[in-house]
């Protein structure tokens, strides 16, 4: 049976009225007509759909729309502007990072959580906090060089 | 809705037939036209043989460039952008491009080979040549000044040493065509290539070509702006989601639609083995295909057991065998040796297995259709969806959105056809997209392949005598475009007629050998239909694979004569590029000259260096890997690369780094990680888990790049060249560490860790 599920989305209060088992990435997409994130494997496997929830990084793929509910969730397209970026993203294109670009969520929204816990990561610490995360274009040179020096913009 | 183009929007319609009258001028031009026919007000009909086919000028001065070919996520429009700029004289951020809609560009074969800018770019050169030429020439008319005292900068044309008199491409001809004939080849394609009368310019003063703009499309992609196909959406479109067999070759004997019935609005349509799911909503759509019961066919498990796979390989008989490369003798070489040196080396079959599964959205009506794909090559794809819809060509318009990540033949172009025909079926538009089961499960596979090689050696090691055989599946058991539907899964579960193609390769080397054989040979695909192995064009097709082969092989030799690997490459190159390249990755990577492998492999951390080199297309590229081994684990890490390249005239240094690096990482991926595992039944690596790719923890340290720039030369292709050597370059750095030879990739550390016991 269908609910209305309420939250902040990007700084703007949102109510949906869906069945509480949806996943939270077909409500982003569908009924409220995001187009980012993205679907990549349906699994938590590969990051393409990860949103923050109260700061921390979410695979919405994986969790209930149910769990957004109360919460303050953040996409990519909500951390920051053209106008005003987020550190990561300024990073990100100084750093020329993506290629397809379609897994971008999971590294930006990932290493945005980490910075925010620990803003001064060393190599090793990087590495493992982005680990699992998938870049099937091989990346992975530039999303650490963009990570090291949003790091040390901060 | 969508955007439909990563570039700027093309002008619209509307703006490009609100013509301005032509421009009336008397002079007489050169060529045997007359200026009076410049400036035509309607666009003449999309052909190669057009100028306006190729680009148009704005009245605010902007540059549009129809781009034949694509850029998927490298930077080739940028490329080809900096092309037009140089040729034109305006500057780049003048400049957009279009492409990938088949309303507004000629088929140049789309992404194909990694020759957005070797061949794509000839034309839009050409054109943008031929452009500045015509412009130049209409300037001088309008001023009543000769060419040869005008000066074009920024797209303004200027008297020489009166820059008050000036006219600017805009005002020359803005929003207007020139309807002026192009020289055409006649093919469309790769080979596809337009000329004016105008040279283009020498590259000793190129300004623009050989600098390092930024993307265009990276901005959009960072702030989460930019539409994928996936983030099509059409009014009235339904959500579909397809149906496979469990076990590959089985067919539907019934499909019981009250399972789903408890899913609102759900639809089900069928034709022989094609079965797909249609919802409003997409979440229902999904659980619809999850739940669906379909009672299937007892079809006999066409596979055999995974562990047996090189044996069937060895054993199958050979469908096609090719010899495109026998110079000397090779029997009475090989009888006349003092020592023969043997090897034989074994690559699985690998997935696409990009981002996201395959996407497309079709809206398909009586009178013809719509296609949204992520396809790399979208005119292709928009000819295939017109024949599985019945449509002529022309009345299906192929729309190219950017996809998830492309480098071949993937799953996008399969999703397309599934959309035309659900859409056919229901009469309203629809999106498919694949589950992540189908993107590795389901998706065209790189061929699994064996590679023999032997070596005849003289007494003093001279090798006089070389022989390399690949055997394999066809690297085209299904075509590498998507324009006829009897190589789509759909066509197949539908029961067209089969069409198998044959193909493999052979190194691409040119070691100076004195008898030297290079040959494949192809077997029959496991399941000739509708099979999750078929096998299709996979980043740099069989090259990995070969040279894998080739390289390990030349390494093999170089230990038993107690060469260093170096040195004993440099021995038998002769072109001058191939040893350039090789010189410089040694170089630069301070290369110690030793035979391999070193002397003291004690300790729990093994170090290692190798070298391995290739040719592709044009262009060559030697690459030094440094690995680090975990002896208790059997763990690689490729820790370090000097990668030397060089793909003639470059044309943006940075964009070629970061093709460069992509290249190594999915190279290393593929070295150390991948295989499509299987079982009888069914491919079994269906999800990152099991189908496992490099990940962060284990990127390299470092990728050192050494660019050699050859303005002398053409630009070859670098979207393939250098994932070609890096497998050799990791396996003959495993075998410096450790004194094992792995012949059989990926090499994992189950593998490696018995042999270092």
């Amino acid at each position: 049976m269908a609910e209305r599920i309420a939250f902040e989305l990007n700084g703007e209060q949102r109510t949906v009225e869906v069945t509480p088992e949806t996943p939270l990435l077909y409500v982003l997409r569908n009924e409220l007509g995001l187009n980012n994130p993205h679907f990549g494997c349906g699994l938590a496997q590969c990051g393409a759909c990860t949103v923050h929830l109260d700061g921390a990084a979410t695979r919405s793929c994986s969790v209930p729309v149910s769990a957004a509910a109360g919460t303050k969730l953040t996409t990519l397209a909500g951390l920051g502007t053209p106008e005003k970026p987020h550190p990561l993203q300024a990073a990100f294109i100084a750093e020329q990072v993506p290629q397809c670009g379609y897994c971008l969520n999971g590294w930006i929204m990932t290493a945005a959580a980490l910075l925010r816990e620990n803003p001064h990561p060393s190599e090793q610490q990087i590495r493992d906090g982005l680990s699992g995360l998938k870049c099937r274009c091989g990346t992975h040179m530039a999303i650490l060089r963009a990570v090291r020096r949003a790091a040390q913009a901060a | 809705m969508t955007q439909f183009s990563i570039a700027k929007l093309p002008l619209d319609r509307r703006s490009l037939f609100r013509g301005t009258g032509a421009l009336v001028v008397s002079l007489g031009l050169p060529g045997g036209f007359a200026a009076a026919e410049l400036g035509a007000a309607v666009k003449p009909p999309l052909a190669p043989d057009q100028l306006d086919s190729w680009l148009a000028i704005k009245s605010d001065d902007n540059v549009v460039a129809y781009f034949g070919k694509m850029d998927m996520g490298q930077g080739v429009d940028v490329a080809i952008a900096q092309i037009v700029a140089e040729e034109l004289d305006v500057p780049l951020a003048r400049v957009s491009v279009v492409m990938g809609d088949t309303l507004w560009t000629v088929n140049q074969g789309g992404a194909s080979g990694s020759t957005g800018v070797q061949k794509g770019g000839i034309a839009l050169r050409n054109a943008a040549a031929e452009a500045r030429r015509v412009l130049l020439e209409l300037a001088s008319a309008r001023l009543g000044v000769p060419a040869d005292r005008l000066e074009i900068a920024d797209g303004v044309v200027a008297v020489t040493g009166d820059p008050a008199r000036k006219l600017s491409y805009g005002e020359l001809i803005g929003d207007r065509y020139f309807d002026l004939p192009m020289k055409w080849n006649g093919k469309l394609g790769n080979d596809l290539v337009a000329e004016g009368q105008a040279k283009p310019k020498p590259p000793g003063i190129y300004k623009i070509v050989g600098t390092s703009p930024p993307r265009f499309d990276v901005p959009a992609k960072v702030f989460g702006t930019l539409d994928y196909v996936t983030d099509v959406k059409v009014p009235g479109m339904l959500h579909g989601r397809m149906i496979r067999p469990p076990v590959a070759g089985a067919v539907p004997v019934a499909v019981d639609e009250s399972s789903v019935r408890d899913i609102p609005r759900v639809r089900v349509v069928r034709d022989k083995g094609f079965i797909g799911i249609l919802a409003e909503r997409e979440w229902d759509a999904v659980q619809a295909a999850e739940r669906l019961q379909v009672t299937w066919s007892e079809a006999a498990p066409p596979f055999p057991e995974n562990a047996a796979l090189y044996q069937h390989i060895r054993q199958a008989p050979v469908l096609k065998r090719e010899v495109p490369l026998a110079t000397g003798e090779i029997e009475p070489a090989f009888a006349g040796a003092a020592r023969v040196v043997e090897a034989e080396y074994e690559w699985p079959f690998q997935s696409h297995a990009s981002m996201g599964p395959g996407c497309a959205v079709v809206d398909a009506r009586e009178d013809g259709a719509t296609l949204w794909t992520g396809s790399q090559k979208p005119h292709f794809a928009r000819d295939g969806v017109a024949r599985a819809l019945g449509l002529p060509q022309e009345k299906v318009h192929g729309i190219w959105v950017p996809g998830p990540g492309s480098y071949g033949r993937n799953d996008a172009g399969d999703a397309g056809i599934d959309a035309a025909l659900l859409s056919k079926a229901v009469g309203r538009p629809v999106r498919v997209q694949g589950m992540r089961y189908e993107g590795h499960g389901w998706d065209p596979k790189g061929p699994a392949s064996i590679h023999r090689a032997r070596a005849a050696l003289d007494p003093n090691g001279a090798v006089i005598g070389y022989a390399f055989e690949s055997k394999g599946f066809s690297r085209v058991d299904i075509d590498t475009n998507e324009s006829d539907p009897a190589y789509s899964l759909a066509g197949q579960l539908m029961g067209l007629p089969l069409k198998p193609l044959q193909g493999f390769g052979i190194p691409a080397e040119a070691y100076g050998f004195a008898n030297k054989q290079l040959a494949w040979e192809t077997i029959a695909p496991l399941l000739d239909r509708a099979s999750p192995l078929r096998t299709a064009h996979l980043r740099d097709p069989v090259g990995p694979q070969i040279q894998f082969a080739s390289e390990s092989f030349i390494d093999e030799i170089a230990a038993a004569i107690g060469a260093d690997p170096v040195a004993f490459r440099l021995r038998y190159l002769k072109a001058p590029r191939d040893i350039a390249v090789v010189k410089a990755a040694a170089e630069r990577a301070k290369w110690e000259p030793r035979p391999s492998p070193r002397p003291d492999r004690n300790g729990d951390t093994l170090t290692g260096r190798g070298i391995a080199y290739a040719q592709r297309s044009g262009a060559v590229v030697a690459i030094v890997a440094e690995v680090e081994i975990d002896r208790r684990s059997g763990k690689v890490w490729a820790r370090k690369f000097t990668v030397a390249h060089d793909c003639g005239l470059i044309i943006n240094p940075d964009g070629l780094r970061h093709c460069i690096e992509g290249n190594i990482v999915q190279g290393t991926s593929r070295a150390l990680s991948e295989e499509v595992a299987f079982d009888p039944a069914r491919v079994t690596s269906t999800d990152w888990l099991s189908y496992p790719i490099l990940d962060i923890t284990e990127a390299p340290e470092a990728v050192d790049i050494v660019l050699l720039n050859r303005p002398e030369l053409p630009p070859a292709g670098a979207g393939e060249s250098s994932i070609r050597p890096v497998a050799a370059a990791i396996a003959n750095a495993v075998f410096d560490a450790t004194g094992v030879r792995l012949r059989r990739a990926p090499l994992t550390p189950e593998r490696l860790k018995p042999a270092l016991a």
